[in-house]
């Protein structure tokens, strides 16, 4: 038992930080750090500068040009980049799609795609969820019925993040609806600009067009564009949401909140004392660090044993409930912090010229609170996952 | 003990749940919300037709109600609906406040009030003020025959429509002693007086007020020089019960929302409601809004008694606790389609979590409840 790094591994951190302190505009993490929208440009800057440093891929296998990096540098730099805001790689291509074209998709497919997804060429979206798949994926709908060399697709995606921005989406179809749910589904790569798909924005709650509706009204795609075997799309979508999960506590993201709350709290006011020292609020906040520390740890525990070799199964779940629960009590603590200037709807949907309403920390966070109930819903809600873990400890 | 609504009230309430249901449908309020002014001025107008703003005030004041249960009666509704029209502002908070305090020509402004052709807003939190009513650092002073204003008010909900705006500032003694403080209506449009104003998250404007030297005459001084903190808490305490009866009726939209995704939402080849992890959640939320209705009871039937702050401070972090769970498993069980805008249910839940940002949250009504409980 060593709760500390290794030298080698101290090193790794020591030059990720000197990474971003060179190459992270600070214009950049300004917007990251007060949740103000990057648009397309700003991220595909970020994952250029990624990228010229080889560091963009870097879950991926050397021979595809990827770092090869194991769990625990994946850790240091995802701890790194969150507490210098630098901005979220954007997953859907690198971290989703890549590594499933990676172990099933053809040669022609791999040296098509992967460079481009490093390259920024292609902007990927996910089109797995409809309206009425959700929880229940696999009861997925749309249809793509093979015709010649084609596949011609008809139905209905939703909550795809910003497929607005999107050149190509991947998605799960049913191919053969006589077959069992999951036996029926295949992994289609589809061009966004094809004939017969719209693209209709879902404004959240907070005002931002996040997620969008694509729709598919025979839509042509050519039958080279399936990965892999025809009906085995099921097993490519599990080893997608199983496979880049170490990330999936966020605890570079609860750190970075709860340094930001604490820094809110010194600042902010109740009778005349900083809020830091009111003992009710200085309760939750202990707490929510309390529970932080032990998950980091639990979070430590469960990568070190991905980095040699083992799998994380059932832990990844674990993580993601307990992971979600921190992040949106941290939230809600920062909502709070910031008493009544939480109000003004201070979104990018309105900011522009508007000078900031109160300090300038107090704008995004009442509608992070509200965004970031998506954290529990998302990636397989809690419920599934508790559901997941029951079902695995309980042997059934 | 009779817990039966009187023949008055209920009749209200029916006549307002019925035309909040007929014309404040989902499409009218998105439409609200995206409108430049925040609020319409036919429900206003409808509103007041209907009797909802005279049952605010007393028989004294022009009204035929203004007690503790009417009030928690029209909140409900306007919450269960979802209405972001400032009612609060006008009828409670200003209403009050001119009622109470008034002097003949002032008190002229309620009739306007009660029958809906004029809005007022209350300027009295400060930048660093945070929910203490005490601190006020806005300063008046006289010169010669007349009294200057200078300071900023924060976030002053219905600043932009308000025809007069009620603003507290310190005549003497520090930043946080009780007295000192005075109030005074100010007209919309007074030289020196500057709005910058924005919309609110979850629904309706706000404005930060600037005084820059605000001449006003003697007769803008609304009540007794220094002494505007008691009659402050006194319309402050009816626009907790306000808000804490908006949040259970919003709770009960929320709740009622939530069954029937339940029951039609079909995964995994049936209703989600069948799911017992999702029904004992479920039962919970009712369990503990009946916690809230009770408090809100508790809180409307003390309005005129002393014990007055300690019910309300019980009943508004009851409320905040409760309110937060209701809203959170709402969206939960709904899932990713209660992150949208365009559903009712986001819009209610934004309403329940943010009257955490008005006049106190949790944390603040605990504190308030121990040290009026130790007193």
């Amino acid at each position: 038992m060593d709760l500390n790094y290794s030298d080698e591994e101290q090193a790794f951190r020591a030059e990720v930080r000197a990474f971003l302190a060179e190459n992270l505009p600070a214009e950049v993490s300004d917007k990251v750090r007060r949740g103000i929208s990057l648009g397309k440009e700003g991220h595909e800057k970020w994952h250029a500068t990624l990228n010229a440093r080889g560091w963009l891929a870097y879950n991926w296998p050397r021979e595809f040009g990827g770092a090869e990096w194991n769990a625990v540098q994946r850790h240091i730099f995802e701890e790194e980049c969150a507490a210098a805001y630098a901005p979220r790689i954007v997953p859907f291509g690198l971290s989703m799609l890549a590594p499933v074209l990676q172990k099933f998709g053809s040669k022609a497919q791999q040296d098509h795609y992967l460079p481009r997804i490093l390259s920024g060429e292609d902007w990927w979206c996910q089109g797995y969820s409809e309206p009425g798949a959700g929880s229940d994926l696999a009861s997925l709908k749309t249809r793509a019925v093979r015709d010649g060399d084609h596949y011609v697709v008809n139905g209905q995606k939703t909550w795809t993040t910003l497929g607005q921005y999107a050149n190509w989406i991947f998605c799960l179809v049913r191919t053969d609806p006589e077959a069992k749910q999951q036996e029926g589904i295949s992994f289609l790569l589809i061009d966004m600009n094809s004939p017969g798909i719209t693209v209709r924005p879902i404004v959240l709650l907070d005002g931002t067009p996040e997620v969008n509706e694509v729709f598919f009204d025979d839509v042509r795609v050519p039958v080279e564009n399936l990965v892999g075997e025809e009906n085995k799309g099921w097993t490519y979508a599990k080893y997608l949401l199983t496979h880049e999960r170490t990330n999936i506590a966020g605890v570079g993201f609860s750190q970075a909140g709860l340094d930001a709350v604490k820094r809110i709290a010194r600042i902010e006011t109740a009778n005349g004392r900083p809020l830091v020292e009111n003992p009710h609020f200085a309760a939750r906040l202990a707490q929510v660090e309390i529970d932080l520390m032990a998950m980091a740890t639990t979070n430590m525990r469960i990568i070190s044993q991905a980095a040699s070799g083992q799998a994380p199964g059932v832990e990844s779940s674990m993580l993601k409930v307990k992971g979600t629960i921190i992040r949106q009590e941290i939230n809600d603590l920062t909502r709070r912090a910031v008493g009544p200037y939480a109000m003004p709807f201070a979104s990018e949907a309105v900011e522009g010229d508007n000078a900031p309403i109160g300090p300038e920390y107090a704008g995004p966070v009442a509608a992070h609170y509200f965004n970031n109930r998506k954290l529990s819903i998302f990636g397989g809600s809690n419920e599934i996952q508790r559901g997941i873990i029951a079902k695995v400890k309980m042997g059934g | 003990m009779d817990f039966n609504l009187t023949e008055e009230r209920q009749m209200l309430q029916d006549t307002l749940r019925r035309y909040l249901a007929d014309r404040y449908t989902t499409s009218v309020r998105n439409a609200i919300l995206d409108s430049d002014s925040g609020m319409s001025a036919d429900i206003w107008a409808g509103l007041a037709e209907l009797g909802v703003i005279g049952a605010l005030f007393s028989e004294d004041d022009g009204g035929f109600g203004g007690a503790g249960f009417d009030i928690a009666t029209v909140f409900e509704e306007l919450g269960r609906a979802g209405v972001v029209e400032p009612m609060l502002d006008t009828a409670i908070l200003g209403g009050r406040l001119i009622a109470t305090l008034g002097d003949e020509a002032q008190r002229g402004l309620l009739e306007e009030i009660i029958g809906g052709a004029a809005h007022l807003a209350l300027a009295h939190g400060e930048p660093a003020s945070r929910y203490d009513l005490t601190r006020v650092e806005t300063t008046a002073r006289a010169d010669g025959e007349e009294i200057l204003l200078n300071g900023r008010k924060a976030v002053v909900v219905n600043a932009e429509a308000a025809g007069h705006l009620i603003v507290s500032a310190r005549e003497s003694g520090g930043m946080f002693d009780l007295d000192g403080i005075s109030l005074f209506l100010v007209p919309a449009g007074t030289p020196g007086l500057a709005q910058h104003g924005y919309p609110m998250l979850a629904g309706g404007r706000a404005a930060e007020v600037t005084l820059d030297n605000v001449r006003l005459p003697q007769s803008a001084r609304l009540g007794t020089a220094g002494a505007g903190l008691a009659p402050l808490m006194d319309a402050i305490a009816a626009a907790n019960v306000a808000l804490a009866a908006e949040c259970v009726g919003a709770m009960q939209s929320a709740v009622e929302l939530t069954r029937g995704y339940l029951m039609t939402r079909k995964q995994f080849g049936r209703p989600i409601g069948t799911f017992q992890a999702l029904q004992h959640r479920f039962a919970d939320m009712l369990i503990e809004l009946e916690q809230a209705r009770s408090a809100v009871i508790n809180a409307a039937g003390h309005l005129d008694s002393a014990d007055r702050d300690r019910q309300i401070a019980a009943a508004r972090n009851l409320i905040a606790r409760v309110g937060r769970l209701v809203a959170e498993e709402a969206i939960q069980m709904h899932g990713g389609i209660a992150m949208t805008q365009e559903y009712e249910l986001a819009h209610i839940a934004k309403r329940i979590v943010m009257a955490d940002h008005r006049f106190g949250d949790a944390d603040y009504h605990l504190e308030r409840f121990i040290a009026l409980s130790a007193a």
